[in-house]
């Protein structure tokens, strides 16, 4: 769609959204808005049905997402999306659900969440929005803020080195795990597609911009532009890296899809886990996805 | 395995732990998520054994946060969920204790009280039942005496949780937590059962957080069926909407404090022992009900005309009871095995009524019908 077809016919993707909770409240150029667009784009693709679907979100700026999408939604507690998930996903195994988190969010108070459930592979699609930072509450250090960097509590630069989300998430058992960046929206969407379509923990982190804290902090501009630039060039495609030499890589972001496997997806102690491989699934054994 | 029966009917000698495990079960929980603690395992263990075999899903959550947070979102997604622990993981739940209140999520928390990391019996949890959880709210607290009181009050405390949309607290005590006695479970057909009631009206004209009346409790409906209700800790509207407008928020605390708190007389219930003619009236919940039976016989034996006021449900607090019991007896004992605390808020209501007395201590054991009985002496005098 074109531009001035946008502007006559508003964004086609507002149908999708509770339009009486806007405007959002993401500052002027955060990525936050990007990713929505992009994981509603994928849902519309898909032909999923958001009226069917449940959102998580913790708390942060990445949370209120499921809050603006019009869809079921938990939200409001840091850390705990993943737990949450899992209640839903046992009782209700056929339910969709998509939980929304930042980086503190996910791997901050919600890393010991994330690591069981990539071990159990429960079947949620995690879009972790990487910021580098404490964005909501005014720019802190953060698990995957990058090693030296300035934050409103680091400002002698950070002495801890960031994790690795996509090689934690593919070490403890994530069947889907895949890195992009809002300046990517065509794979952005694509990943987002890839992770909903997949049966079991899917896992798509995006690296995205925050120009009013880590952008003015750690980078000393507030122009959403710069610090995207400077995510571009702090990335380095997947495959590409494959051919360089560590040197090169050093301190750069792979983009590209890690992993993309299957195993059994988590069904906590109910008879059906117990049940052989062979078991096709039954309604008495309590399998309510009673799979062909 | 044989345990393909819900209502395990008959006779048995059980543990005050199985015999919750049983009244969940019989009520139609079918969804536990519990962490490891001492003296609450035999809970998790008995969920485990029993829960799969009629149909339900039971795991050991990472820790005691996955486990309340899993119970509450499969409450919303139309289960009868619970959870058990004991202190030290009480603490950390209280967060989604909070949620579940804020979403007036239905669900069961058993608390197997603790003296902190010591797996010594004690009522010190007796106020953090009540508070613990942040923002405004008013818990219900069910304190079963006996292994008998275990199974009922489990399954009244699932029906208490889907008629108000709230969670329910049951207190127990490693004395009767880990004590085998007799259980009689009855037929099926026998056990009430309450389900929460669900909305009959389209998405469209349906607001999740909108209840008929004042202190009203609102209509559900399951996720995932269309209804895309935000279920947000945050202040929210009727419709779920979070919202900045204190007055909105405002009316959202009121009903849900007012649930509770304005049907207390038909919650908290209690039972008159020996109170007719009674000059002094013990109160007390929980295990410490059993051995001031025995000191009110005792004392009537020496001619001190005492009584027992039972309280089934500490919280929310049943003014009236105690009030009415202060106004017909010369004191009143709060009997409870902590450095006293619930024995202040007996002391507010009777409010000069009569004569007040403590027989509080923290030692690890219900207090002995002797220990009782000269605190009886001392007030009389």
């Amino acid at each position: 769609m074109s531009a001035p077809e946008l502007h006559k016919n508003g964004n086609p993707l507002l149908k999708y959204m509770r339009q009486n909770k806007l405007p959002h409240f993401f500052c002027p150029g955060c990525g936050c808005g990007q990713v929505m667009s992009a994981f509603l784009r994928a849902s519309e693709d898909l032909g999923l049905d958001l009226g069917t679907m449940v959102g998580i979100g913790g708390v942060g700026c990445t949370a209120r997402m499921p809050v603006y999408i019009d869809m079921d939604c938990l939200h409001g507690v840091h850390g705990r999306t993943l737990a949450w998930a899992t209640g839903i996903k046992l009782h209700k195994p056929e339910t969709k659900v998509v939980v929304f988190a930042g980086d503190g969010d996910a791997l901050s108070i919600g890393g010991n969440h994330f690591i069981h459930a990539a071990r159990r592979n429960l079947d949620v699609t995690y879009i972790v929005v990487n910021n580098f930072n404490f964005a909501m509450t005014g720019g802190q250090v953060a698990p995957m803020t990058p090693d030296g960097a300035v934050t409103m509590t680091t400002p002698y630069g950070s002495s801890e080195p960031p994790f690795d989300l996509c090689k934690l998430a593919a070490t403890a058992g994530a069947t889907y795990v895949a890195r992009t960046l809002t300046a990517s929206p065509p794979q952005m969407t694509t990943f987002l597609k890839n992770a909903l379509s997949h049966k079991g923990f899917a896992v798509v982190e995006i690296l995205s911009q925050c120009p009013t804290h880590f952008g003015r902090y750690a980078l000393g501009s507030g122009s959403p532009k710069n610090l995207v630039e400077w995510i571009k060039s702090h990335t380095v495609p997947a495959t590409a890296a494959e051919k360089m030499k560590p040197e090169e890589t050093a301190g750069k972001f792979l983009v590209g899809e890690f992993v993309r496997t299957d195993r059994p997806v988590f069904r906590g102690s109910t008879l059906y886990a117990a049940a052989p491989a062979s078991c096709e699934g039954c309604a008495s054994c309590g399998d309510k996805e009673a799979t062909s | 395995m044989g345990f393909e029966s819900r209502v395990l009917t008959g006779v048995h000698f059980m543990q005050g732990n199985y015999a919750a495990v049983e009244g969940a079960i019989a009520a139609g929980c079918d969804f536990f998520a519990g962490y490891p603690i001492t003296p609450a395992n035999e809970v998790s263990e008995g969920m485990a054994r029993r829960l799969p075999a009629v149909g339900g899903a039971f795991f050991q959550g990472e820790d005691e946060l996955c486990s309340i947070y899993a119970i509450a979102a499969a409450s919303l997604a139309g289960a009868k969920a619970m959870t058990a622990t004991a202190s030290a993981g009480y603490d950390y739940m209280q967060e989604g204790i909070e949620y579940a209140v804020a979403v007036e999520a239905p669900m069961v928390v058993l608390d197997v009280m603790r003296c902190r990391g010591e797996n010594f019996a004690t009522q010190s949890d007796i106020m953090q039942v009540r508070w613990a959880a942040a923002g405004d709210h008013e818990m219900i607290v069910l304190a079963p005496s006996t292994v008998q009181e275990m199974f009922d009050f489990t399954v009244r405390a699932f029906n208490l949780a889907e008629e108000y949309r709230t969670p329910v607290v049951l207190v127990s005590e490693m004395s009767l937590a880990l004590m085998r006695e007799r259980l009689e479970i009855p037929e099926s057909s026998s056990v009430p059962i309450v389900n929460r009631k669900r909305t009959t009206k389209s998405p469209a004209g349906y607001l999740p957080f909108q209840a008929e009346t004042e202190y009203g409790v609102p209509d559900f409906a399951e996720l995932g069926t269309g209804y895309r209700v935000i279920h947000s800790i945050n202040p929210h509207d009727e419709r779920g909407d979070i919202e900045w407008e204190p007055h909105a928020f405002e009316r959202l605390y009121k009903r849900i404090t007012g649930k509770v708190r304005e049907n207390r007389k038909k919650i908290s219930t209690t039972h008159r022992f020996f109170l007719d003619d009674a000059d002094i009236a013990l109160v007390t919940y929980g295990s410490e009900f059993r051995p001031c039976l025995d000191a009110v016989h005792a004392a009537r034996e020496k001619g001190i005309r005492a009584g027992v006021l039972k309280l089934d449900a500490p919280w929310p607090f049943p003014e009236e009871a105690v009030v009415e019991t202060a106004s017909n007896v010369g004191a009143v004992v709060t009997v409870e095995m902590n450095m006293g605390k619930y024995a202040g808020e007996i002391e507010r209501a009777v409010c000069g009524r009569c004569r007040t007395a403590r027989a509080t201590k923290n030692l690890g054991t219900p207090h002995t019908p002797e220990e009782i009985l000269s605190v009886i002496e001392e007030v009389r005098t």
